[in-house]
């Protein structure tokens, strides 16, 4: 059972970094896991939904404005991007680096569009992410380590 | 009976004043278009033509006028001209005597009318008188005022007949009879006279000219009107028989005389170019039937060149054969002169147009191919991200349990991915140097150590039986300024190549100084030297040859890099000399290889251009590497050469400026970050030893590991992105403390590193390994060798906006042992700095409030001035307190200047340039990573 559960964790993770969800940057945080602080990832990839849904209400709230503020926009997707690309969500990260490209055009209906988006691949790249979280808490919850990635290489 | 007088006058008036008036003569002259004689006779005799330039054979003339429709259709014409004057004049004449016969009617009628009063007066005495004599003078009146009238001095009958009598008296009477009697008598006298005038007409009538006469009157008149006419004109006018001999020639300026031309041909009248082609054209048109035009350029001894315009028509004889031409000619010269003018200018604008156009293409290509290098540029930089995410990901799936087959399958796929990442960097790479985006950074380094390591690596991953070999002259100085992650990556480069082509023997590399090149003195030290032919180079530039000949003239710099024994101290010497001194040093790479043939010396360095398709197949790559060293070298401000024989081996030589370091910064060398000697004991000895030797190992271990077989491929990868390349120097002592302590330290203590075979592998495998990007066993060895460090308590301040990237960093931080202060921008940055003294900041470049690149702007000025004076200026608000503390507590350390590190988003070379001008030491790019963080930490915090 907890072998089971390792190696659908593996297998999903390598799915997420095949499919472009993630890249090495997550491996990264996974390898900053360890005894002293074991919910790390999930720390972090929960900050990250926080701080991500929180700009992406800004900025679709700053979008609507009649004038509407570029610079906000600007720093706001900046920060999407550093988060995202942090985490290793680099679908996320790819959209915003199109976003900010637009909002230096300072073109409203692509901002528009290109937040649509970010949403969206946010909401893929969050949905993925409870899954991976869950699947950790499973494996935990059986009284097996999560396996990371860097285990075996 | 008044009345009708009166209304008779007129009438009679106007016939005459009608005929006066030659209106019908002029119409008769205006058929020749000829004007009348008379006063244009005066006209022509002004200008009486001395001389008769024409030159004619009458004969023909005549022969002409009669057989030729021409002729008799002229001579007709003149008959005709000559009808219509004799009609006229027959007209006039009759018309005279139609007057005269009227004035005789009328003078008839006065006569009875006389006869008629004398009888009224007898019948009624007084009759009125006046109506006479007012008719009289009404007549006189008329009269007068037709001034033209030819025949005034026969009409003369209105004169007053003036009587000095008393009216109605006998003696009137009397008088008035003889008066109108002695009228009578004029009247008859003038009847008389008009009969004899008549008569007299009719006699000249007779004795008039003949038609001929004055034909051939005309007929000169005609000549002259053409003389006039011609005798400025450009013209040339001839008649020439049927033999194309001349029988008639006008030429205004005849430079020959009658007999020279009439009766002779063209041909024979003169020579030169156009002559024949001219007569052929007569001919021609004489054949033909048909008038023509043509342009014949003359190009003779008798007027030189000269350009006509030929009109020629064909005569014909009245039963229809051409019996000759009329021919006409006009210079043309200068007008075709002009035309020829106008022609090339025309010619000359459109070549102009078209080059232009071909220029403007050539622009729009070269445009086009600008962008679409950057396209590639900015594709393959997309592809590198998840094609790196494609191979790290074929790595751990390599590390989980597979069977035989499929580790087969792996091991393809990854070689392939490291292939493709490897094209993809050297794309980038190269359209980076094409650009003109790729920055060149300035950093000591010592040279030995990057042959040294080069050399390390490239023995770690053979698999051949080879030597390699490295030898640095003596003279070579320990540090020097230079952009060390380019120059390694040539001579990465040049070694796999060489490694790549030679079966046996060895590969190797000599490093000496050479006095500065003269072609590139010339340019400039620092200029690239692009015109420098590689190929003319290569055959003389064989091995040592040419370094000592421009000794003496090279600058004082260089000879004091003399080859001489006591190296340090010279160095020193010319260090206080000069603070910055360049140096050139040539560095061979040699092999005992396949060589090169001579036909593909000159693609040699040419993009994706091998030797030959089959080598390509045989030994793969992609054909970019050697077009990169290249170019990296060039834009260094070196030449790269080659030289090669054939079957027996290539040396690639690339001879490349270097700074010196000054004599100030020689004290820093412990915490070069190329340098991390910690547990090595012949630190010193090292430095100085320039001969590293690696000799073959045994098969037997070589294959031992799959993974190790392949790292060497992924090195060059590493130097892609601006950091990697200093992982490997940092990474090395890390094996020596880590491996076989005592080996380690013998090996390098001794001039010649001399690693014997066993130990050798041990020593050099961790290190391989260690420089995979999959940083586990680093991060855990640095665990371990941090923690030591960590009694050092180093002070880190991390100024970062973003909450995760925050977590993520302290994180980090934390796994290497190290506590952090983080504060949210750059404000609070400074008045962080101004608290309390840090050892490294790890400073993001863009943030609210105020970014990276002012606030270490601000921290620069404080250390450099020791006031926060323009902190307070740029609004920080500064906490005086502390302020005084901090200077009299700190002053030595905080003054100190702390290493602040960039952390940017953008790894464009542009947004370094940046970091750089504002006082920055250098850059991670973000997203930060453990191997980039354990990097900086490495190099600033020793």
């Amino acid at each position: 059972m907890e072998v089971q559960l390792q190696r659908s964790y593996l297998e999903y993770c390598n799915a997420l970094f095949r499919e472009g969800f993630l890249d090495g940057q997550f491996v990264q945080l996974q390898m900053l896991r360890d005894d002293s602080n074991p919910d790390f990832v999930m720390e972090v990839v929960i900050l990250f939904f926080e701080d991500s849904q929180r700009i992406l209400n800004e900025l679709s709230k700053t979008l609507d404005e009649q004038n509407v503020d570029f610079k906000k926009i600007d720093a706001n997707v900046h920060q999407l991007k550093g988060s995202s690309s942090s985490i290793g969500a680099q679908r996320v990260r790819n959209a915003c680096i199109a976003f900010r490209s637009f909002c230096d055009a300072q073109d409203v209906e692509s901002c528009l569009r290109c937040l649509q988006q970010v949403q969206q691949e946010y909401l893929l790249v969050k949905s993925k992410l409870e899954a991976l979280l869950r699947l950790e808490q499973q494996i935990v919850a059986a009284g097996g380590v999560v396996p990371t990635l860097n285990d075996f290489s | 009976m008044g009345c009708e007088m009166e209304s008779d006058q007129p009438e009679d008036l106007d016939v005459v004043l009608t005929s006066m008036w030659p209106e019908d003569m002029n119409e008769a002259g205006r058929q020749f278009n000829v004007e009348r004689p008379g006063g244009d006779q005066d006209m022509l005799e002004e200008v009486t033509i001395n001389k008769e330039p024409n030159i004619v054979d009458f004969q023909r003339l005549m022969e002409l006028t009669n057989y030729s429709d021409k002729g008799n259709w002229q001579l007709a014409k003149l008959v005709k001209n000559w009808e219509f004057k004799q009609a006229n004049v027959v007209r006039l004449l009759r018309e005279e005597l139609d007057q005269l016969s009227k004035q005789q009617q009328e003078v008839e009628l006065k006569k009875l009318e006389i006869l008629e009063e004398h009888r009224f007066e007898k019948d009624g005495y007084g009759g009125d008188k006046r109506p006479i004599s007012i008719l009289d003078e009404n007549l006189r009146y008329l009269y007068q005022d037709a001034p033209k009238r030819r025949k005034d001095d026969v009409v003369s009958q209105g004169e007053i007949v003036a009587i000095d009598a008393e009216y109605d008296s006998v003696v009137y009477w009397k008088q008035r009879a003889m008066h109108l009697e002695k009228l009578l008598e004029a009247s008859l006298q003038r009847e008389q006279v008009l009969v004899e005038k008549l008569q007299e007409s009719i006699d000249s009538l007779e004795r008039q000219s003949t038609p001929v006469e004055e034909l051939s009157q005309v007929l000169k008149r005609a000549d002259n009107f053409l003389h006039f006419v011609l005798q400025n004109a450009p013209v040339v006018i001839g008649h020439q028989d049927k033999d194309m001999r001349y029988r008639f020639i006008f030429n205004h300026f005849p430079s020959l005389g009658e007999q020279d031309i009439i009766g002779k041909t063209d041909v024979e009248i003169f020579t030169g170019a156009g002559v024949k082609e001219s007569q052929d054209f007569k001919r021609e048109v004489l054949e033909r039937g048909l008038p023509a035009k043509r342009e014949i350029t003359f190009e003779t001894e008798l007027f030189g060149s000269k350009t006509f315009l030929i009109y020629v028509e064909p005569v014909f004889s009245k039963a229809g054969e051409t019996i000759g031409v009329n021919y006409m000619g006009m210079e043309v010269t200068d007008q075709v002169r002009k035309r020829e003018k106008m022609a090339k200018l025309r010619e000359e604008i459109a070549v102009q147009k078209a080059k232009e156009t071909e220029l403007n293409k050539t622009i729009h290509i070269t445009e086009e191919t600008m962008r679409a290098k950057q396209m590639l540029a900015t594709m393959s930089h997309e592809i590198r991200s998840p094609l790196s995410g494609v191979v790290s990901m074929t790595e751990i799936l390599a590390t989980t349990n597979l069977d035989k087959e499929q580790r087969q399958l792996l091991k393809v796929m990854l070689s392939s991915g490291d292939l493709v990442l490897q094209l993809i960097n050297d794309i980038l790479d190269l359209s980076k140097v094409e650009s003109g985006v790729m920055k060149l950074e300035a950093a000591k380094f010592r040279p030995r150590e990057v042959v040294k390591h080069v050399l390390q690596t490239a023995a770690a991953s053979l698999q051949k039986l080879l030597t390699l070999e490295g030898h640095v002259a003596e003279d070579v100085p320990i540090e020097v300024i230079g952009d060390v992650l380019r120059i390694r990556q040539i001579l990465t480069n040049l070694i796999s190549n060489a490694i790549k082509f030679t079966h046996e023997g060895k590969v190797g590399i000599n490093l000496y100084v050479v006095p500065e090149p003269s072609d590139v003195n010339k340019q400039g030290s620092e200029k690239k030297s692009r015109d420098q032919s590689t190929l003319s180079a290569n055959t003389n530039g064989n091995g040592h040859a040419d370094n000592s000949p421009s000794c003496e003239e090279s600058e004082l710099n260089n000879a004091s890099c003399d080859q001489n024994g006591d190296q340090m101290d010279q160095d020193k010497e010319s260090r206080t000399k000069a603070e910055e001194r360049v140096v050139w040093i040539r560095c061979d790479v040699y092999d005992t290889g396949i060589g090169i043939p001579e036909h593909a010396m000159s693609t040699l360095f040419k993009k994706y251009m091998q030797v030959g398709a089959d080598t390509a197949r045989k030994y793969g790559g992609t054909g970019l590497g050697l077009a990169i060293c290249k170019q990296l070298v060039e834009l260094m401000g070196g030449y790269l050469t080659v030289s090669s024989v054939e079957q027996h081996g290539s040396t690639f030589t690339f001879v490349l400026p270097y700074k010196v370091s000054s004599a100030s910064d020689s004290d820093d060398t412990d915490e070069l970050s190329d340098t991390d000697q910690l547990g090595d004991d012949g630190y010193d000895d090292d430095l100085n030893s320039g001969v590293f030797l690696f000799p073959p190992r045994t098969l037997g271990t070589l294959f031992s590991s799959q993974i190790n077989g392949r790292i060497p491929k992924l090195l060059p990868n590493s130097y892609g992105n601006n950091c990697n390349g200093l992982l490997e120097d940092s990474h090395l002592p890390c094996s020596n403390k880590e491996g076989v302590s005592e080996e380690g330290s013998d090996s390098s203590g001794g001039a010649v590193e001399t690693a014997s075979s066993v130990p050798d592998i041990d020593n050099i495998r961790p290190v391989a390994q260690q420089e995979q990007e999959t940083a586990s066993e680093c991060s855990s060895t640095n665990r371990t060798r941090v923690e030591k460090s960590e009694a050092k308590q180093h002070k880190i301040l991390l100024v970062e906006d973003n909450k995760i990237n925050i977590m993520v960093a302290k994180s980090m931080m934390k796994q290497l042992g190290y506590a952090i202060d983080v504060v949210s921008n750059g404000a609070e940055a400074v008045k962080a700095v101004q608290r309390s003294s840090y050892h490294l900041i790890l400073m993001d470049v863009c943030m609210p409030v105020m970014d990276g690149l002012q606030a270490t702007r601000l921290i620069r000025s404080f250390e450099e001035t020791g006031s926060w004076d323009e902190a307070v200026k740029a609004g920080v608000e500064m906490e005086v307190t502390s302020h005084q503390s901090c200077l009299t507590s700190q002053v030595e350390e905080t003054r100190k200047r702390v290493p602040i590190v960039a952390m940017t988003a953008n790894t464009v070379s542009e947004s370094a340039d940046e970091c750089y001008a504002n006082g920055m030491d250098s850059f991670v790019s973000k997203p930060i990573t453990l191997q980039s963080l354990k990097q900086c930490l490495q190099r600033y915090l020793v």
